[in-house]
């Protein structure tokens, strides 16, 4: 996951690229990175505090925007017993914080061919018989960096519910802290992709303008147009796309329309 | 009159026949039935593991819900459910450190201490609606439907959470009652139908469902009811194999209660979805002219 490079600077100086940039007379904060002690400043990410103690990732680092997942973090406070979870990337430091990055737990994700599987509870119950060993917990929603409830989405899907499923498993970025907390050995996160594959192939209707669209895409309807830009040069691509016609922000729908038509 | 209503998984799967009778049933009959919010696995099967408390957090956890919803009782219609969340139940009410080790370990969750009072649905309907009130809201009656009607094993164990006390069949039988239908004594209305055996015993090799149709057939029931799940696998769904097997000698339909007293009440026949039944089960109430279109 991740290395030492570098022991803990006894005065913080200005970092630069992917290093903490630190601001003038930032104080320091001391926490523990699987065991060692280190002082940080205040204000950074978890994330950006293992960077500036000198750690450097290789993997469990991804978008640093809180979307991706690899960054999961487990922490105790000194003094508590409680275990606490968050993103390295979104989570601030604080005094006494004792931390390891989770950037990857095993959880088995079932072979399934979507278009064979079909669209009922049963497929997902036969892909992930580990569901019924859910006791209800409730760990893996008090691990979830984004709060989803997970015991809810399992509990729906034993319940044959798959679109209470998708809709309830939707901010899942798949970090896997879930499965790395279930006594039922469960991997929801999997289970919970499932189920919102089952529901966009075949509960959601099919949009209508999307299919319209896919149609004209293959007819070669744009394809005039792709050759055009193609052949341009970059200078004229970059003048272009910089004088490009655009909806404004929060225009009404139906309000607006590019006065250049002959692309529509 | 409002009432709040645990369903159970299997009722949203496999025996949503016996879900949907019930609630279009309670709803007929002028009662707004609330389904829980969030609810989770009710835990199947109570342990009797006296330190074993995580098994006892799932039924708990439903309780919270409907306390949180206010609902001073909660009503269930499985048997499996009602014995599970009857039982945590208990353990919250009467054992203290249980109570607090289980309040403890939920620490996202308010404290419970009982206040639930778990109902199942046929207690509800006596006192809820009574029989006699019942009786006045039949459209189609049972008239010479020989029923049997079958508890199994939760329904009245342990005592103590007992629908009533071992060897009374009364609340069923007084609903068949009051739905016109020809109760009949039946022998075998507390014997185990093989529960989980069924997985281990070949399709329709289960003794103990096998006995208790040859005994209902004895008797001359023409059809068995019952409130679970598990019951209705092993007598209604296993029926056809036993009888090729040549473990019993004929069918004997096996219903939900739900089903039988939403077709007494005049509901339409595909709430009671009997696709679900074995085959024989829709044919006994065609036979009977029960199904009359709502």
């Amino acid at each position: 996951m991740c290395e030492t490079k570098q022991k803990t600077q006894a005065t913080p100086k200005v970092a630069t690229g992917d290093r903490a940039i630190l601001p003038e007379g930032a104080k320091t904060i001391p926490v523990y990175i699987m065991g060692k002690k280190y002082e940080v400043p205040e204000t950074l990410t978890i994330m950006k505090a293992m960077e500036f103690a000198g750690f450097h990732f290789l993997r469990g680092a991804g978008c640093r925007g809180g979307i991706c997942g690899a960054c999961p973090t487990v922490y105790r406070m000194a003094g508590d017993y409680k275990l606490h979870f968050g993103l390295a990337c979104q989570t601030v430091v604080q005094a006494d914080m004792y931390l390891a990055q989770i950037p990857f737990f095993p959880a088995n994700r079932a072979d399934y061919s979507i278009e064979e599987i079909g669209g009922l509870p049963e497929a997902i119950h036969a892909l992930y018989p580990e569901l019924f060993r859910c006791v209800a917990c409730n760990q893996c929603t008090k691990a979830c960096p984004m709060d989803v409830d997970v015991l809810g989405y399992i509990s729906a899907l034993k319940q044959g519910n798959i679109e209470k499923a998708a809709k309830l498993s939707f901010d899942c970025i798949q970090c896997g802290l879930c499965a790395s907390r279930c006594m039922g050995e469960i991997p929801q996160y999997h289970a919970a992709q499932l189920a919102r594959r089952i529901y966009g192939r075949y509960i959601l209707p099919n949009a209508e303008h999307l299919k319209t669209r896919v149609e004209a895409i293959e007819a070669g309807h744009y394809d005039a147009m792709l050759a055009e830009l193609e052949q341009m040069s970059k200078e004229d691509l970059e003048k272009k796309y910089v004088e490009r016609e655009r909806e404004p922000d929060f225009a009404e729908v139906g309000s607006w329309s590019p006065a250049e038509t002959k692309y529509l | 009159m409002k009432i709040s209503y645990y369903p159970g998984c299997t009722l949203k799967t496999k025996a949503k026949n016996l879900d949907i009778a019930a609630v279009a049933s309670l709803e007929a009959l002028g009662v707004e039935v609330e389904e829980i919010d969030r609810w989770n696995c009710c835990g199947a099967v109570h342990s009797l593991t006296a330190d074993d408390l995580i098994h006892q957090v799932g039924p708990v956890r439903n309780l919270i819900r409907a306390k949180e919803m206010g609902a001073e009782k909660l009503i269930t219609l499985c048997s499996m459910c009602y014995n599970t969340l009857a039982r945590a139940n208990q353990i919250m009410k009467t054992d203290p450190v249980k109570r607090d080790t289980i309040n403890r370990f939920m620490d996202e969750e308010i404290d419970y201490n009982g206040e639930v009072e778990v109902v199942h649905y046929l207690s509800f309907l006596k006192e809820a609606i009574g029989w006699e009130k019942l009786k006045q809201q039949v459209k189609v009656p049972l008239t010479g439907l020989k029923i049997g009607s079958y508890y199994g094993c939760t329904l009245q164990r342990p005592a103590e959470v007992g629908i009533e006390p071992f060897g009374h069949f009364e609340l069923m039988n007084d609903m068949f009652r009051s739905l016109g239908a020809t109760v009949m004594g039946f022998a075998d209305a507390d014997k185990c139908c093989g529960s989980y055996q069924v997985l281990s015993s070949a399709p329709g090799e289960n003794s103990a469902s096998a006995n208790i149709i040859n005994t209902a057939a004895g008797q001359g029931i023409e059809a068995l009811a019952t409130s679970c799940p598990l019951c209705e696998f092993n007598l209604g769904k296993q029926q056809q194999q036993m009888l090729d097997k040549g473990n019993i000698e004929q069918n004997v339909p096996t219903y939900y209660f739900s089903q039988l007293l939403a077709v007494a009440l005049g509901l339409d026949s595909e709430l009671c979805h009997f696709e679900l039944n074995d085959r024989q089960s829709l044919t006994l109430l065609e036979n009977k002219n029960y199904l009359v279109a709502a």
